[in-house]
């Protein structure tokens, strides 16, 4: 049976640009999916605690202040030690494409840098929700 | 989703009081997967330990906040507390915006508090469909208290009544006037009233209307000779309806509250209204007959979902009413006829069996 696909979008951190978090989180939701809403100001720990008690498939982080190589493995770590491994955690912001590269290596999918359409986002997470499901995790 | 397993797995979590098993096991029985029945009758024994409170309003009226600040204070009182908000989903592409936790950070890292937004998925009545399924969960889960906050509502969504136990309707001052509150509806659902931001011009004028319509609706001010009359204060609705919901007894009238959410004014009262009409439930049985009445509601529900199942998933059915069709464009049977004639032989022999003749 199709559900729809849940996704938490956040912002962490201490910067207060929301415009791109808010556009991605209409555009998910535009796309058919159910969008937990978080806003400003997150740590990785209400980030975390959200997308457990919320059971999402995604964890979408926006993240312009820099701290990236903090803010994404601190939340995936938090993620792993409440068993929940099999989240999807991706985002963008101004990320330097070598730091996405390390990130990656470490377990987060893929992050998208300013100017990316809003379809490469969907279509990505559509495909890795579509090939999770086909493997009945 | 492999089944089985997977559902062992979640109970197991869910005893040991894991919260990543509980959100599991509520998106289980949200999203109907797999061994969602099974799950539920497992948790079924556990049901009953929890006050499920609900609170509904129009948009921005402060649903959320309150919400976070009732929970605040259920916290700091040492009790365990479940939180279901549930805002739209769009009737045009099937997302949802849900964006409640905005406001209920200040209690979202609490060991002992979980939150979960749901979106409606199509149900009109201001819940999900599946938001008491939900609250049966959080209750088995051994919450002391579940907060459940509609969406923002207008004047008919009233699901919520036949899931709390105590409905609280949230109002502003720029709800609207007398007129408003005489209306059908929402305002008939509510077991206390509160209107927030009451710092804003207008609060007085609405809590009096609303305590005016409390007390014509008791019947106060409606004897003929009213102004002829000798006591005119103790025919005053208002007096009479603010003076009834003080009263501990066997009737219960809602009382109608001031509070400010930004600052917490007036949550004292409101928290002290809730208990108080919690004690009038079970004092006078209402809790039992609600709860009683709940249960049927979900039995009647399981029926009708499987009587639907059976009906419309098994194939000899389909080709029969496709048979149909011919004679129902020539008009030589009806849509009645055709229907009377599938449910006299599927229903009564539980399967379909051969075709009506």
């Amino acid at each position: 049976m199709s559900r729809p696909i849940r996704v938490l979008v956040a912002k962490p951190g201490l910067d207060g640009h929301d415009r791109g978090a808010k556009v991605v989180a209409a555009a998910l939701r535009d796309a058919g999916m159910e969008v937990i809403y978080t806003g400003l100001h997150q740590t990785p720990e209400m980030i975390a605690s959200a997308a457990v008690q919320e059971d999402v498939d995604v964890v979408g982080l926006s993240i312009l202040s820099g701290a990236h190589m903090t803010l994404f493995p601190r939340v995936l770590q938090l993620l792993r030690e409440q068993g929940r491994d099999d989240v999807l955690i991706t985002g963008g912001g101004i990320i330097p494409l070598e730091d996405m590269e390390a990130l990656e290596q470490q377990g987060i999918g893929t992050l998208f840098g300013p100017g990316t359409p809003t379809t490469a986002l969907i279509d990505y997470i559509r495909e890795w929700f579509a090939a999770r499901q086909a493997q009945g995790a | 989703m492999s089944g089985g397993g997977a559902i062992e797995r979640v109970l197991e979590g869910f005893a040991a009081g894991h919260k990543a098993s509980l959100a599991r096991a509520v998106s289980i029985i949200e999203d109907q997967r797999e061994g969602h029945e099974r799950l539920a009758a497992t948790l079924h024994p556990k049901l009953g330990r929890a006050r499920r409170i609900g609170l509904t309003g129009p948009p921005g009226a402060g649903k959320s906040t309150l919400t976070t600040l009732l929970a605040e204070a259920y916290l700091a009182a040492g009790m365990k507390v479940g939180v279901v908000a549930v805002d739209p989903t769009s009737p045009f592409t099937g997302g949802a915006l849900l964006g409640d936790r905005v406001r209920m950070e200040r209690v979202a890292l609490h060991p002992n508090v979980f939150i979960r937004s749901m979106a409606t998925r199509g149900s009109l009545g201001g819940l999900a469909s599946m938001t008491r399924e939900v609250c049966d969960v959080l209750d088995a889960f051994g919450m002391d208290r579940i907060l459940v906050e509609t969406v923002g509502v207008g004047q008919s969504e009233l699901d919520i009544a036949r899931l709390a136990d105590t409905s609280a309707v949230i109002l502003v001052p720029e709800s609207g006037d007398a007129i408003q509150t005489l209306k059908a509806g929402v305002m008939e659902i509510a077991d206390c009233f509160v209107v927030n931001k009451a710092d804003r011009p207008g609060a007085d004028r609405l809590r009096n209307d609303i305590e005016v319509m409390l007390g014509l609706r008791g019947g106060g001010g409606a004897a003929p000779d009213a102004h002829h009359g000798i006591d005119l204060k103790a025919l005053n609705p208002k007096r009479q309806a603010r003076e009834a919901a003080a009263r501990d007894d066997d009737q219960w009238t809602p009382p109608v509250l001031r509070t400010i959410g930004a600052t917490g004014e007036g949550m004292p009262e409101f928290i002290a209204s809730l208990d108080r009409h919690l004690a009038y439930l079970e004092r006078s049985g209402t809790l039992q007959s609600r709860r009683r009445e709940r249960l049927r509601d979900r039995v009647r529900d399981v029926v009708e979902h499987r009587i639907h199942r059976r009906l419309w998933r098994d194939e000899g059915i389909q080709q029969w009413v496709e048979a149909q069709l011919p004679a129902l464009e020539r008009g030589e049977v009806t849509p009645f006829t055709v229907a009377e004639a599938l449910l006299a032989r599927s229903v009564a022999a539980g399967t379909f069996t051969g075709s009506p003749t």
